[in-house]
């Protein structure tokens, strides 16, 4: 299954610099509260878990519940200690799991 | 009661097929319990956090929230979102590594009615400190359909 992502970061900055991150993922944060026509429970279907790691350090981590909109977005800061790659990994109720990756440059 | 069945016609017309239920929804209790497992025994104190919410919101399905701590960002140790009137009382909780380059977070919600929406900050030191916004909402988030 393909899973659209989207990964938004600046392709270079200074050292030290902090840039804002954006990431969005295409998914539908079923809640688990509603049912279908013939009053079936919908099973619950969340991304449970955003982490943001920097060549392996961690930036930023989130952990979602029900209340977080369909399509995921969260907006956050990295200060770029140099170039390296930064990737986000998504994970979630039936082994829902995605990453993107993004290069940044430090000049 | 009477605005909830108008609703909820409301909705059955619009959506069709779908059948309304409502789940229990989380009261301010609720809300308190999950702020006191957040704070891990501080009591929280208000300010030091900016909660940046519309206060009246058309559509409840997506509403954008942006929280920023005043504190230096290697002092800032999680953010939390919680509300009052959806099922349950969580919405988010975020934590900043050592890489962290502002002590800010942005994403979009869920209100399933109007009600208490309330941001969370834990610094290094262990103290709790939080601000609290009350958002009307016209159209709630299908949570219930």
């Amino acid at each position: 299954m393909s899973v659209r992502a989207l990964l938004h970061a600046p392709a270079s900055a200074r050292r030290g610099e902090v840039v804002e991150i954006r990431a969005l993922i295409a998914h539908p944060m079923e809640t688990g509260h509603r049912r279908d026509s013939e009053g079936r429970l919908l099973p619950r279907d969340l991304v449970r878990t955003l982490e943001a790691r920097f060549d392996g350090e961690l930036v930023f981590a989130a952990e979602l519940h029900a209340a977080v909109a369909a399509n995921p977005y969260l907006a956050f800061h990295l200060r770029l200690p140099a170039s390296g790659l930064l990737t986000v990994r998504w994970a979630g109720d039936r082994g829902f799991a995605h990453a993107e990756s993004v290069r940044i440059e430090a000049t | 009661m009477n605005a909830t069945t108008t609703r909820r016609s409301l909705l059955l017309a619009g959506a069709g097929a779908l059948l309304v239920v409502r789940p229990a929804a989380a009261t301010p209790e609720a809300m308190r319990a999950a702020i006191g497992r957040f704070a891990g025994g501080a009591t929280p104190r208000d300010g030091r956090v900016q909660l940046t919410i519309a206060e009246l919101v058309e559509n409840g399905n997506t509403v954008p929230v942006e929280v920023t701590v005043d504190a230096p960002v290697d002092q800032v140790r999680r953010i939390a979102l919680v509300t009052e009137h959806n099922p349950s009382p969580e919405v988010a909780v975020f934590t900043l590594g050592p890489l962290a380059g502002r002590a800010a977070v942005a994403t979009r919600m869920r209100l399933a009615t109007s009600g208490g929406v309330v941001a969370l900050a834990q610094l290094a030191d262990g103290s709790v400190w939080q601000q609290r916004v009350d958002v009307l909402v016209t159209l709630a988030a299908c949570v219930e359909g």
